[in-house]
């Protein structure tokens, strides 16, 4: 595994000057995952935060190849670009030997909720790629509208803290079990906050043939509430109270990895997750007089996850 | 040896697919399509090309593959019909606006909602502002020939657009014909090798596809494209003229039948063309002065030409197979009206709606078509008019 001095010594391939947000998740995670790898790559992107502020017209913060097509389909138009590159083997145009990999990135609106079925799609199809979800946990291209990932009590545009209504009413969809269902080679949950976790998941992964994903866990300062400066720590804390657990499926076998093992063995503490959820404005009003029984409700549903999770890894 | 072989439409679309031997295959199943994607997945799993075939889940990610694969740079094919294509819509545009040379079958067929599976050409109307050219077929050799000139016209540099091929659904795609063939050599000779245009597979001098594009530079992009149409009718011409050379099939954007000295005349497209011919030549026994313009490329439309035809003539009707509601007629009606709009002594245009989800159009009602023509004389009451309906 490459130490953090190689990784600072690596060549960045999306560079500076991009108009994300200071302290966007999007960002972090896609230079960790690139950094990660010495393998030229394909990216393809779905519509969102990460697409739109990277790219504009005549600019580009990109040094590799770069496609965006729609919001739903960054998994289906990647399948199309590794099609071409194994046609091209086929056809005798691009040697044998040649290594490129193909990096296809979506939040969570492109990747829970309208893009699934592309998503789905390529995976079962056994695309040799790699599709990243920088989870932020809502629509926050288009003003923080609610998504499927969108955490239980948080207020969003869509799902504001109002008088009769405390936020979301609903948990958010478990997509990285979902995708196990699909049975694949490398399916990773990794958090910014540890990120010699998420470097060492992405140079396994990109020794692996087949099809992976990766649901990456991305702060966003502005949709959350919190401070630029404070998104590394908030990654760390969804990790360490058990919401965002990080660990791997390789082939069916579960590891919970980093962090998450070292609480599943008790070498670590289980933070409440009410030590993470007041680092973040979306959850202000659930501290509010009345709210206690959902603040209860979210813990529970947090240890009934993450207890599955315990059962289902090998420790 | 070239030889003729006895093929439906999408068999046509399927052999054809294979001789071009693309690099990526596309498509999801849609009835009256299926037949072309059976034949060609057994040439698949008979090694019989080397083309990557994939089997998408939906028909939104058939033509997002298709984008993908073709900015990776190479020959991309694909299939649909009626709510497929509908389903694709958003990424058809976005085919169009990265100049992307796509080929796509269209076994034209009705829109939901009802569902009817049957022939019109709702579906690829929907897509006539698409930025796709457009070229209709009236049968199976038509298909057959048209996938080998819509690679060159797709991949000509001055071009760079995705190409529709159009055929009726079932009327064309499942009725089985001769078809004169060529030898995968002479194939290979005329559709030539891949020239990449940008390639995503280009990792030493990385490109980026799908900006974000705001106000300061979307509308010269908008403009670029439809320069890119404008000059795609040339080389449609070119190419044409070329493949008809090259085959001795003639080939035009446009066929005049029994036009030059006719007094009126039915303009249509596809197979119905094939009945009105019939249809022609029984009246002109007759001594009746009639012809019919077949329109083969719908998009780019070609203005210039349709008045060169159409001039000099006292009355015509256009034959349309699809509505547009709340329009003033038919697509096609609304097209040639409007190109002949300027010209001097323009004869009367009346539009005809027929064959909406396949309801079938007989030699016996073009027939009444013509004469109504020839009765009116000058104009022709009413404007828009609609065949073999109930309640009309």
């Amino acid at each position: 595994m490459a130490s953090l001095k190689q990784l600072t010594e690596r060549e960045e391939r999306l560079t500076g000057g991009h108009r994300l947000c200071a302290g966007c998740g999007a960002s972090i995670i896609v230079r960790q995952i690139l950094l990660a790898t010495d393998y030229p790559v394909v990216v393809s992107c779905a519509t969102g935060c990460l697409e739109v502020s990277t790219t504009i017209y005549p600019y580009t913060a990109w040094k590799n190849p770069f496609i965006h097509n729609a919001f739903e389909n960054s998994a289906a138009t990647i399948s199309g670009a590794e099609a071409m590159f194994r046609a091209h083997k086929r056809f005798g145009t691009i040697p044998q030997d040649k290594k490129v990999k193909f990096i296809a990135f979506g939040g969570d609106g492109g990747t829970y909720d309208i893009g699934i079925q592309s998503l789905s799609g390529a995976l079962e199809r056994g695309h040799d790629f790699m599709y990243v979800c920088y989870n932020n946990e809502a629509y926050m291209n288009t003003g923080i509208q609610r998504s499927s990932a969108t955490p239980m009590g948080a207020s969003t545009t869509t799902s504001p803290a109002g008088k009769v209504i405390p936020g979301k009413k609903q948990y958010p969809k478990d997509l990285t079990e979902v995708i196990a269902g699909h049975h694949l080679p490398y399916i990773a949950q990794v958090s910014p906050g540890y990120y010699m976790d998420l470097i060492k998941k992405v140079e396994k992964a990109m020794e692996i043939e087949g099809p992976k994903f990766m649901n990456t866990f991305s702060p966003c300062p502005r949709g959350w509430r919190h401070a630029a400066d404070a998104s590394i720590d908030v990654a760390k804390l969804a990790v360490d109270c058990c919401f965002w657990p990080i660990y791997e499926i390789e082939n069916d076998v579960y590891n919970l990895t980093g962090q998450s093992n070292l609480i599943a063995t008790g070498k670590k503490e289980k933070v409440p997750v009410t030590e993470y959820l007041k680092t973040q404005g979306r959850f202000k009003h659930l501290f509010a007089p009345g709210n206690e029984e959902i603040l209860k409700n979210i813990q529970e549903e947090i240890d009934r996850r993450w207890d599955k999770l315990v059962k289902l890894s090998s420790l | 040896m070239a030889r003729s072989m006895a093929m439906a439409g999408n068999i046509a679309a399927a052999y054809s697919t294979k001789q071009i031997n693309p690099h990526v295959v596309a498509a999801y199943p849609i009835t009256p399509q299926t037949t072309m994607m059976e034949k060609f997945s057994e040439y698949v799993a008979n090694g019989e090309v080397d083309t990557e075939l994939i089997c998408v889940e939906s028909e939104h990610s058939a033509m997002s593959a298709c984008v993908g694969a073709a900015a990776a740079g190479g020959r991309v094919i694909t299939s649909t019909a009626a709510n497929g294509l509908a389903l694709m819509f958003e990424i058809v545009y976005i085919a169009a606006s990265n100049r992307l040379p796509i080929i796509m079958c269209v076994m034209n067929r009705a829109l939901s909602a009802p569902i009817n599976i049957h022939g019109d050409h709702s579906d690829s109307m929907g897509c006539r502002d698409s930025g796709w050219i457009q070229i209709y077929n009236e049968n199976a050799q038509e298909v057959y020939d048209t996938m080998f000139m819509g690679v060159r016209i797709g991949e000509h540099k001055d071009v760079r657009l995705p190409v529709m091929v159009n055929l009726d659904g079932f009327i064309t795609s499942h009725k089985i014909e001769k078809v004169d063939t060529l030898e995968d050599a002479e194939v290979r000779k005329f559709i030539g090798e891949y020239e990449p245009f940008y390639p995503l597979l280009d990792i030493e001098n990385p490109v980026t596809y799908g900006p974000l594009d705001l106000t300061d530079y979307y509308f010269e992009h908008k403009r670029q494209q439809v320069e890119a149409m404008e000059k795609a009718l040339p080389v449609v011409k070119k190419i044409s003229k070329e493949y008809s050379n090259y085959t001795g099939r003639n080939y035009d954007i446009l066929e005049s039948y029994h036009l030059d000295d006719a007094d009126c005349a039915i303009v249509t497209m596809s197979s119905t063309a094939g009945t009105t011919k019939f249809v022609v030549d029984k009246m002109r026994s007759e001594g009746k002065k009639v012809g019919m313009l077949k329109v083969r490329l719908f998009r780019p439309f070609p203005v210039e030409e349709i008045r060169e035809c159409l001039s000099g003539l006292k009355s015509v009707a256009v034959l349309d197979r699809s509505a547009s509601f709340g329009g003033f007629g038919g697509p096609l009606f609304n097209e040639i009206r409007n190109a002949m709009y300027d010209v001097d002594g323009k004869p009367s245009i009346v539009n005809y709606i027929f064959g909406l989800g396949g309801r079938d159009i007989s030699a016996v009602q073009i027939e009444g078509v013509y004469d109504r023509l020839m009765t009116a004389q000058a104009k022709m009451p009413g404007d828009v008019h609609y065949i073999g309906v109930r309640g009309d």
